[in-house]
């Protein structure tokens, strides 16, 4: 790392990952960030004054929680002196959360640091049409009742119509699946490739689940009072799916000669994650054993109108460089599954020397070994709260590296605005 | 030294009360002559335009009347004197040709809140602290001063009677709704508002008051046919609260209905003589006397003074067993005590259950607004739970509320022991097993005690801290003022079985088991006993705590007290009958969508007996009433309690015993000793052994003593 010292991840947790409008659609994002953080400190029993700053990400905060961040900073566990802020990576926000975590602490800004990410699916806001609240403005600051009312009478049966924000790129106006699916084609990624993967995260969150490794991640939520039994674990893995099940799908965003289905996409998900930093003489002067340490990381753009979620073809190298490793070096590799299209094109990216002279980079970056590759699964089957992905994906890396005993480990996210973002760790 | 200072702001007078050497303000007579005379130099000083009071103690207006000089107060003339005299000094603030504005920050209660009514303008700050009210009912008094007649003026017969017959105070935010007070503003700019409201009386007037309530208002306290129908409410409440026990909420009651309806000095005459009459009443000296004890308590870290040095607050608990209790502790705790509270249970399914329930106590308190919704969010933030010991070493005390079984409670405090530090207090809430045979075999024996909450634990009163021969006296303090922080009265008692309050319970609660075997119909006894003054009959209370938690520590207590404490073969039958009481819906009387029904006549056929008609319902109460006051004298005589108020207190607290009687201790002084061996003697020729008197109070019949010295 560039600084001059080493940033230990002590932890992480998550909250039981949930398809939205499902278990957890009574929480609100910010329930969901200050329960995980919370349980964080019980479980690591640090104290929350020795916390110097909670850093957040989310991609749709709701417009009455702006600064959800601060809202988990002001939890009684913490001292109100602990300042924090919220960012928007798109989907990579949980992971860059991460990374200015890693940075202050790297540069001596703070010791200790919470970085966390949380998306309520369930609770985004719904807007009225620009007219519609024009109206509502002017009507508000009507001086009598008579003109209050005539301002309203200009009020539409369309206008009542209200505006949910839509997973659409604002610059295109091409929605992820629309990008997934014209991915698929110009890459020539087939259905049953796409299935394959898809049943692979199936496959591989149910053994997850069932050894534990998975339920050890997550700190239980125990809901209100609407709520009889505690949510333990995610909802949308399917132990029971097969090629078959999966094949038999719709496409969604192409109907007739589209492969991109409900099946090989991840749901729209309810969920928090967070890791806890702390500078690794801080980390051992207070008597906690480090799961890793942060080794490198880059962010990569395109052109969000060419191959949207292609970003990471370009992140992963820059990461490897920055860190001076090399693809075989990399013990772990973690791949967020937006789309089953999306982790194949990446994949094949990175692997061909096509890609590699198309995206300008000296030679191709390296082969997939699925052996060693998103080993409990990925964002498919345990879902994609856009803003905790990537600390879901830090944390389940950092304990499969322990786990193998492998010295490095590196995760790739594609995101939003034709982003990719990579991160490596390393241990010992 | 002189309780009021005044200085001169622009020609308004600011009165400053500051009574020497007391953390709060309380008015006795010297302090009103004090005050008079100071109000006549103020009127008679020509550069003072009007005058404001307010209190120079930090959240603290004016708490009361004096209630020490009140309490020496020896006949009824002398009584009736003090009211009229205060009455005079507060018809001086009303009738003053200056204005007097109250400026109230802290607690203004009785005589503090009657000076506050009878000045011209009211001003409250919106801090947690202000609460206005006329407490006087809860010590068997009437607001005298004027109180009883300038409120219902002010705020209308219903509101008044509401406040004043249940003696409750409000918050400053309800006492603008109802009209108790003008203004409501940040402590920070009371003085300034209070000059402001003080040049504007003295400039234009007051003002006419703003008229509340609406057509209710018009139609029940603003006519006298309205009024007739609130008084007979009234009257109806109070009866079925206080079974015709307490005179004082009826005699206020009169009291308000001659003023309101006679006029206002045939009102103040009703006030004082009425007001004499109950200052000197038995019931009003056994409410004062409850009043000092639990004053006392407040102060009382029991352990001696002097014994430890300062200890740690408190600031975290957690607590073993999500159960029913498991979940109240730590749901009060947090509420009241605002502290973090991490509660463990076998199973995640449990857990959640028991983070409902201590959640559901913070949801209570939000839909009656005693909570803002923040407040709940981050009350609510303190509760969290999990299946394993998790952030049990954050925690400084942990409570264990586990299944009542002595190895059981041994094996979590072994599990607890290697999750915890070395400061940590580890209390057992058991109702019967010993501290000391739970604390054997212990790391640290030094950090176990004894926590005895009662159920319904959010709205019980008393907490019994118990202590084992080898508790650190640093443990005992540092729970005793967590008790004391969760709202609770805490006695300190001995690790006797039963400890105080299930000690004189249960022989009582057997009695009533022996009156049901021999066919004494359920709600006779019952009703003998809520005519003694108790809140229910001990067949309700043995089906609201569970027949088989009763016969549970019935056995614990046979075990350690032999023949006498055999217990009734009723519970038993009961059990086998698969009657557990209310948990169950089935026990001694019937019960439908978790309401109380009539008796269960089947019990009788289970029970195998026939109701008798004849039971004598004065035999019925001694048997009951003697084998509890037994029991008491008894264990006061082992050292159960370290005085014979804790022992009241814990009677009257935690078992209902009718505060107006005192407590058990408190009644057999008042009855003599001797008359009490004498009936006792008479009930154990005529029904056994088991009412043989307790040594303790033989030796105290044959030497004239008392367990209250002095008095």
């Amino acid at each position: 790392m560039h600084g001059s010292r080493r940033v230990a991840i002590i932890a992480g947790l998550r909250t039981p990952f949930a398809k939205a409008n499902t278990v957890l659609k009574a929480a609100r994002g910010v329930d969901l960030a200050r329960h995980v953080a919370r349980e964080l400190l019980y479980r690591t029993e640090l104290e929350g004054h020795l916390v110097d700053e909670v850093i957040w990400g989310q991609v749709v905060p709701s417009p009455l929680v702006p600064n959800v961040a601060r809202e988990v900073s002001l939890l009684p566990q913490f001292p109100p002196s602990v300042p924090a802020y919220t960012l928007n990576r798109a989907c990579a926000s949980g992971a860059q959360a991460v990374q200015n975590a890693a940075d202050q602490i790297a540069v001596g800004h703070a010791d200790i640091i919470l970085a966390g990410g949380v998306e309520s699916l369930s609770d985004v806001p719904v807007l009225h049409s620009r007219r519609m609240s024009g109206i509502l403005v002017e009507a508000s600051k009507a001086r009598s009742l008579g003109a209050r009312l005539r301002v309203l009478s200009k009020v539409r049966p369309r206008d009542l119509i209200p505006v949910s924000p839509a997973v659409a790129e604002p610059s295109t106006g091409e929605s992820m699946g629309q990008s997934a699916e014209k991915m698929a084609k110009e890459n020539h990624i087939s259905r049953e490739a796409q299935d394959r993967i898809a049943l692979m995260s199936h496959q591989r969150a149910t053994a997850a689940v069932a050894d534990g490794r998975m339920t050890a991640e997550i700190a239980p939520w125990f809901g209100g009072s609407g709520m009889d039994e505690p949510v333990t674990t995610d909802n949308g893995i399917r132990s029971d799916t097969s090629l078959e099940k999966l094949a038999a799908l719709q496409p969604v965003f192409d109907r007739r000669y589209g492969s991109v289905t409900a099946g090989n996409s991840s749901p729209l998900t309810d969920g928090a994650a967070c890791v806890l930093l702390m500078a690794e003489d801080r980390a051992r002067a207070l008597g906690y054993q480090p799961l890793a340490f942060v080794r490198s990381y880059a962010v990569a753009a395109v052109d969000p109108g060419w191959q949207l979620l292609m970003g990471p073809a370009l992140a992963v190298p820059r990461a490897l460089a920055r860190a001076g490793l090399s693809w075989g070096d990399i013990g772990v590799l973690e791949i967020h599954e937006a789309f089953a299209a999306q982790v194949l094109s990446n994949v094949q990216a990175w692997s061909s020397a096509e890609w590699a002279s198309r995206l300008g980079l000296p030679g191709p970056v390296g082969e997939v070994d699925w052996e060693r590759t998103n080993l409990m699964g990925g964002s498919i089957a345990v879902g994609h709260p856009f803003g905790a992905t990537g600390c879901r994906i830090i944390t389940s890396l950092a304990n499969e590296m322990n786990r193998r005993d492998v010295q490095f480990g590196m995760l790739s996210i594609c995101a939003q605005g034709g982003m990719g973002y990579a991160m490596i760790l390393e241990r010992t | 030294m002189s309780a009021f200072t005044s200085r001169n702001e622009n020609g308004f007078a600011v009165v400053t009360f500051d009574l020497p050497g007391s953390p709060v303000n309380t008015l006795g007579s010297a302090v009103s002559r004090e005050f008079a005379a100071l109000l006549d130099r103020l009127f008679r000083d020509g550069s003072v335009r009007a005058i404001v009071l307010m209190s120079g103690k930090p959240d603290n207006f004016i708490a009361g009347a004096d209630i020490e000089e009140f309490a020496r107060l020896d006949s009824e003339e002398e009584a009736a004197t003090l009211s009229k005299e205060a009455e005079d000094v507060m018809d001086r603030v009303a009738a003053s040709p200056k204005p007097i504005v109250a400026a109230i920050h802290g607690a203004c209660l009785g005589g503090g809140f009657e000076l506050a009514l009878a000045c011209q303008w009211r001003i409250a700050t919106d801090h947690p602290k202000t609460q206005i009210g006329l407490p006087e009912i809860q010590l068997g008094i009437i607001p005298g001063a004027g109180g009883t007649q300038r409120l219902p003026r002010l705020v209308g017969a219903r509101a008044a009677l509401d406040m004043i017959l249940a003696g409750k105070s409000e918050p400053g935010a309800r006492a603008l709704r109802l009209g108790m007070v003008d203004e409501l503003v940040p402590n920070s700019i009371l003085l300034e508002v209070a000059l402001r409201a003080a040049d504007r009386l003295a400039t234009i007037g007051p003002g006419r008051r703003e008229r509340r309530g609406g057509i209710a208002a018009l139609l029940l306290d603003r006519n006298p046919i309205g009024r007739r129908v609130v008084y007979s409410q009234a009257r109806k409440t109070v009866l079925a609260r206080t079974g015709g026990n307490y005179p004082a909420p009826l005699a206020a009651l009169d009291v308000v209905q001659t003023g309101l309806e006679r006029g206002f000095r045939a009102g103040l005459r009703a006030e004082h003589e009425a007001f004499g009459k109950l200052a000197v009443s038995d019931v009003s000296h056994r409410l004062v006397e409850i009043f000092f004890a639990t004053t006392a308590l407040k102060k009382d870290d029991g352990v001696p003074p002097g014994t430890v040095g300062e200890v740690a607050p408190i600031r975290r608990i957690a607590v073993v067993g999500a159960g029913f209790m498991g979940a109240a502790i730590a749901g009060t705790a947090v509420l009241r005590a605002r502290v973090e509270a991490r509660l463990k249970d076998a199973d995640l399914t449990r857990v959640g259950r028991g983070i409902r329930g201590a959640l559901r106590i913070l949801d209570e308190r939000l839909k009656r607004r005693r909570i803002s919704r923040p407040e709940h969010a981050r009350l609510a933030s303190l509760i969290s739970g999990a299946a394993d010991f998790s952030g049990f070493r954050r925690a400084d005390l942990v409570i264990e509320a586990v299944f009542e079984d002595l190895q059981v409670k041994r094996d979590v405090l072994a599990d607890v022991e290697t999750m915890i530090t070395a400061d940590t207090i580890f209390a057992t809430n058991t109702s019967t097993i010993p501290i000391a045979d739970i604390a054997e075999g212990a790391q640290r024996p030094g950090n176990v005690l004894g926590m005895h909450f009662f159920s319904p634990v959010e709205k019980m009163p008393l907490l019994e801290v118990i202590p084992h021969a080898g508790t650190a006296p640093e443990c005992v303090v540092r729970a005793v003022r967590f008790g004391r922080k969760m709202g609770k009265t805490v006695i300190v008692v001995a690790d006797h079985p039963g400890f105080w309050v299930n000690r004189i319970l249960l022989p009582y609660m057997n009695e009533a088991g022996l009156l049901l075997e021999e066919g004494v119909p359920i709600d006779l006894v019952d009703r003998v006993m809520t005519r003694f003054g108790f809140p229910v009959g001990p067949v309700t209370l043995l089906d609201e705590v569970g027949l088989d938690v009763g016969a549970k520590a019935g056995k614990v207590m046979h075990e350690k007290f032999g023949a006498r404490l055999e217990p009734a073969g009723v519970l038993a039958r009961m059990l086998d009958g698969g009657r557990q009481g209310r948990k169950n819906g089935k026990g001694f009387y019937r019960y439908a969508d978790g309401k109380k029904q009539g008796v269960d006549e089947s019990v009788y056929t289970l029970l195998g007996v026939t109701p008798r008609e004849d039971a004598a319902p004065t035999m019925v109460q001694q048997r009951l009433v003697y084998a509890m006051l037994n029991e008491a004298a008894m264990a006061a005589g082992e050292g159960v309690v370290r005085s014979p108020r804790d022992g009241d207190i814990g009677a009257v607290f935690g078992i209902g015993f009718p505060a107006f009687r005192g407590g058990p201790l408190r009644m057999i002084d008042d009855m003599g000793a001797s008359r009490v061996v004498q009936l006792l003697r008479s009930l154990e020729a005529s029904h056994g052994e088991r009412f043989r008197p307790a040594d303790a109070l033989v030796q105290m019949a044959d030497n004239g003593e008392r367990f209250y010295q002095g008095g």
